[in-house]
C-alpha cells in the first residue's frame, strides 16, 4: 500500500494550496462577519477548474478522481471553510448525481454550466420535519400533462439562496413511502419556485443557507432523474458520495487550526519559555496531529473505494465523516486554548474555525445518524 | 421555568429561597431581554441597576457596607440562576463581585471598605479587575504595568487586557510592579477610579461569545493615584490577587455550571417539542448532560461552603472551576447535537451557550493553569 500522493495529486494539493492562501485566506474573516456570500472566490475557483473536478471532460470538467477533489477541499477549506463547502456540495450533491442517475440531455444540459459554475448547485432534500429522517419529507409532486407540480417547502439548503440549479426530492405516490420518493432538476426560474429565509448560522455563514419555496412549482417531466420512486436510492447514494468530501473539509479546518497552533506555541512565551515547550501543550498538538491524519486517510480510503467504482461505500464514508468532524472539533478546542485569551476574540481564524466546526459535526448527517449507518453496516 | 434542575443537598431551604427570588428577577429583567443584548451588543447596566437594589451586587458583603449579608454559596447560586439565562450577565456580575467587592473587603483598609463597597454592592458603581496583560496571562507574575512611587502618589505607566467590565468600570484594582526583576514579589494592587488622568479605557474586544458582557483594553499614560489607593502593603499585590483568583475560581464555575444548566433546559425543552424521548441516542445525550451538571453543582457548592467556613479553598476552587468548565463545553456541545441545523440558529439558545462557554476554559486561569495548581497542592511544590 502506497500512502503517499502520488505526483498529480501533489501538483493539485500545492496549486490548490497556493491559490488558497493567496486568494481566499485575506478574505475569509471579512465573508464570515458579513455573511456574504464569495461570489469572486467562486470565479477564481471556475477559471481553475475547481469548480468541477469531478465532472467528466466531456462535459466541461476536470475529469479527475475524488481523492483529487478531496485534497482540494482540504485545502481550501483550511483557509475557508464556507468556500469549502461550496465547492463540495456544487460537485458531490449537485453534478455527481446527474453524472450517476441523469439521462444524457440532463447530462448535456447541465454538467457543463455547473463544471464552470456558471451557475451554482444544490441539494434540497432537509425539510423542517425531516432532517435525521429525510424518508419522512413532505414535498410532493403531482403529474399533471407536460408537467410535474411541486409543493412544500426545503430548509437550511447550503448554497440555496445563490444556486441556480437544484436536486430536490418529492413524494410522488405518499404510500409507498420512501419508494414514492422521486428526484428532480429545477432551476432557479421555474415558475413557482423561489428563495425562502436566509439562515443566519453560527458557523459556516458565508453559505446561503436558504430555505426554498415550491408553490405550484411547474417542473418539466424531462426533469424527473431516473424512474419516479427512485428518489430516495438517489439521496442515499449520493449523500454517501459528499460524506467523503465533507470529510475533506473538517480535515481541512483542523489542519488550519493545527498549523496555527503550532505557529502560535512557538512564538508564545510565558514564565521565560515557549509554551511548545510544556509537555501539556505537546500532549495536545501530538494529538491533533493524530487524529487529523487518521481521518484524512479514512477520507483518502473512501475517495479511493469511489474511484475504484466500488459500490458499497457508505460504511467508510460515514467513517469519515464521523472521525473528520470530530477530530475537527477536538482541533479547533484545543486551537482555541492554545491561543488563550487571544483565541477568543475575532482578531484571530481560530476563533471562526472554532464555529466552523461544530457545523461539521451537525450537518450532512449529526455522529449519531453517521454511527448508525456504520452499525447498519456492521450488521448486515 | 421548569423546575428540572438537580437538587444538592448542600445547599439549605434559605438558599433555595434566595434562589427562587433570583429566578423570579431573572424571568422578568433578564431572560427577555436576553438574546437582545447579545445581538446589540448592550452592556447590561439597567439590569445591574435593578439587582442593586436588592444589593445584589454585594450579595457576600455585610449590611453594614451595603451588601446583601449573604454567604458565598449564596452568592454561587445567584452567579448561576443568572448565567442560567444569560452568560454575559453573569460574568459581569461575578467579575465584580468576586474580583472586587470581595478582595477589597478582605484586603483593603477601612477607610477603603467604607468608601468603595456601598456603591459597588448597590450597582451604582461597577468593578473591574486589572490583572491581565499582553505578556502576561497564565505568567501573571510577568506584569509590566509599573507603579513609581512619587511624593505620596504612584505613577503607574502600561496597559491591561481583556478586561471584564473595562469600558464600564467606575473603581477598578490593578496589580503594578515596582521591580520587574522581582517579578510576584515586586508588584502591588492598587484601585483607580474612573475620570483619573492618564487612565483610559482604550478598545472593547471583539469576542466569540458573552458579547453584551464588556471586555476592555485599559491604559495608564502617567496616571497619578494616591498612596491611599494602594490595597494592602507594597509588594503584597500578588497574595492579593492569587486569593482573590481562588474565590474568582468558584464564581467561573458557578457561571459555567448555570450556561450548562441553561443548554441542559433548552435540549429537554426541544426534546419535548418534537416528542423524541424515545429515541435511546436521546437518552443517553441527556443522560449525560444531566450527570455533567450533577456533578460540576456539587463541585461548585462544595467550594462555596468551604469558603463559607473560612477555609482555603486553593484546591477545591480549582478541581470546582475546571471540572464545571470542561462541564459546560460539553453539555452545551451535546445540546447543540441534539437540535441539529436547528441548533445552529440563534432562534435557541444552544449555539449562545456553546460560544459563551469556551470562554470559562480560559478565563481566570486555563483548564491548563488549574491542573497545575491543583497537582501542586496534593503533590506539593
Amino acid at each position: 500500500m502506497d500512502f503517499t500522493l502520488d505526483s498529480d495529486q501533489k501538483l493539485i494539493q500545492d496549486m490548490v494550496r497556493e491559490f488558497a492562501t493567496n486568494e481566499l485566506e485575506p478574505v475569509a474573516e471579512e465573508i464570515d462577519r458579513s455573511g456574504e456570500f464569495p461570489w469572486t472566490n467562486i470565479k477564481k475557483m471556475a477559471e481553475l477548474g475547481l469548480m468541477g473536478m469531478i465532472v467528466p471532460e466531456k462535459y466541461g470538467g476536470g475529469g479527475m478522481s475524488f481523492v483529487s477533489l478531496a485534497i482540494a477541499v482540504e485545502e481550501i477549506s483550511r483557509v475557508c471553510a464556507s468556500t469549502g463547502v461550496i465547492v463540495a456540495v456544487n460537485q458531490t450533491l449537485s453534478a455527481y448525481p446527474i453524472l450517476k442517475f441523469g439521462d444524457d440531455a440532463q447530462k448535456q444540459k447541465y454538467l457543463p454550466i455547473l463544471a464552470k459554475a456558471e451557475k451554482l448547485g444544490a441539494f434540497g432534500l432537509t425539510e423542517a420535519n425531516a432532517g435525521s429522517d429525510p424518508a419522512a419529507l413532505e414535498t410532493h409532486a403531482k403529474l399533471d400533462g407536460d408537467h410535474y407540480i411541486l409543493n412544500g417547502s426545503k430548509r437550511f439548503i447550503t448554497n440555496g439562496g445563490e444556486a441556480g440549479i437544484f436536486i430536490v426530492f418529492a413524494s410522488t405516490d405518499k404510500e409507498k413511502g420512501h419508494k414514492g420518493i422521486s428526484a428532480f432538476i429545477i432551476e432557479r426560474d421555474f415558475p413557482g419556485f423561489s428563495v425562502g429565509k436566509h439562515e443566519d448560522l453560527m458557523g459556516l455563514r458565508a453559505t446561503a443557507n436558504c430555505e426554498l419555496l415550491f408553490e405550484d412549482c411547474k417542473v418539466p417531466k424531462e426533469n424527473l432523474m431516473g424512474e419516479e420512486g427512485q428518489g430516495f436510492k438517489i439521496a442515499l447514494h449520493t449523500i454517501d458520495t459528499s460524506r467523503i468530501d465533507i470529510g475533506a473539509q473538517a480535515v481541512g479546518i483542523a489542519q488550519g487550526a493545527m498549523e496555527a497552533s503550532l505557529k502560535y506555541s512557538k512564538e508564545r512565551k510565558t514564565f521565560g519559555k515557549p509554551i511548545c515547550e510544556y509537555e501539556m501543550i505537546q500532549s495536545k498538538l501530538a494529538e491533533m496531529a493524530t487524529r487529523i491524519d487518521a481521518a484524512r486517510l479514512l477520507v483518502y480510503r473512501a475517495a479511493a473505494m469511489k474511484d475504484a467504482g466500488i459500490e458499497r461505500f457508505s460504511k467508510e464514508a460515514a467513517m469519515a465523516k464521523y472521525m473528520a468532524s470530530e477530530a475537527c472539533m477536538y482541533s479547533v478546542r484545543e486551537a482555541v486554548q492554545i491561543y488563550g485569551g487571544y483565541g477568543y476574540t475575532k482578531d484571530y481564524a481560530v476563533e471562526r474555525f472554532f464555529r466552523d466546526a461544530k457545523v461539521m459535526e451537525i450537518y450532512e448527517g449529526t455522529s449519531e445518524i453517521q454511527k448508525i449507518v456504520i452499525a447498519r453496516n456492521l450488521l448486515a | 421555568m421548569e423546575e428540572n434542575r438537580l437538587i444538592s443537598a448542600l445547599s439549605d431551604e434559605e438558599h433555595e429561597r434566595f434562589r427562587r427570588k433570583v429566578i423570579a428577577f431573572v424571568e422578568e429583567h433578564v431572560r427577555p431581554q436576553a438574546k437582545e443584548l447579545e445581538l446589540k451588543e448592550t452592556f447590561p447596566r439597567d439590569i445591574i441597576r435593578e439587582m442593586g437594589k436588592h444589593r445584589w451586587m454585594g450579595i457576600p458583603i455585610p449590611e453594614k457596607y451595603g451588601g446583601a449579608g449573604l454567604d458565598n454559596l449564596s452568592y454561587v447560586i445567584a452567579v448561576e440562576e443568572f448565567s442560567r439565562a444569560s452568560g454575559s450577565v453573569g460574568i459581569t456580575l461575578a467579575a465584580h463581585t468576586s474580583l472586587v467587592v470581595w478582595p477589597i473587603y478582605t484586603h483593603g483598609s477601612e477607610v477603603q471598605k467604607q468608601k468603595y463597597l456601598p456603591t459597588l454592592s448597590s450597582g451604582e458603581h461597577i468593578g473591574s479587575f486589572g490583572l491581565t496583560e499582553n505578556n502576561a496571562g497564565s505568567d501573571a507574575g510577568a506584569t509590566e504595568t509599573m507603579a513609581v512611587y512619587d511624593n505620596g502618589h504612584y505613577i503607574i505607566n502600561g496597559n491591561k487586557r481583556f478586561i471584564t467590565n473595562g469600558t464600564y468600570a467606575d473603581t477598578i484594582i490593578f496589580t503594578a510592579s515596582h521591580d520587574r526583576s522581582k517579578r510576584v514579589h515586586g508588584i502591588s494592587a492598587f484601585i483607580v477610579e474612573k475620570g483619573t488622568p492618564g487612565f483610559n479605557p482604550v478598545r472593547k474586544e471583539d469576542k466569540m461569545g458573552l458579547r453584551a458582557s464588556d471586555t476592555a483594553e485599559l491604559l495608564f499614560e502617567d496616571c497619578r493615584i494616591p498612596k491611599e489607593n494602594l490595597v494592602g502593603e507594597e509588594n503584597d499585590g500578588f497574595k492579593v490577587f492569587m486569593e482573590t483568583l481562588d474565590g474568582g475560581r468558584i464564581s467561573i464555575g458557578a457561571l459555567a455550571l448555570g450556561e450548562a444548566q441553561g443548554a441542559l433546559d433548552a435540549a429537554i425543552r426541544y426534546v419535548q417539542e418534537h416528542d423524541l424521548k424515545k429515541s435511546q441516542t436521546v437518552q443517553k445525550t441527556i443522560a449525560d448532560m444531566t450527570m455533567d451538571v450533577s456533578a460540576a453543582r456539587h463541585m461548585i457548592y462544595h467550594a462555596a461552603r468551604l469558603k463559607d467556613k473560612k477555609l482555603t479553598v486553593s484546591l477545591e476552587g480549582a478541581v470546582a472551576k475546571c471540572f464545571a468548565s470542561e462541564a459546560s463545553m460539553r453539555v452545551s456541545s451535546m445540546a447543540m447535537d441534539l437540535m441539529g441545523m436547528e441548533g445552529l440558529t440563534n432562534r435557541y439558545p444552544a449555539e449562545q451557550f456553546f460560544r459563551d462557554a469556551k470562554l470559562n476554559e480560559i478565563g481566570e486561569g486555563t483548564s491548563e493553569i488549574q491542573r497545575i495548581v491543583i497537582a501542586r497542592q496534593v503533590l506539593g511544590r
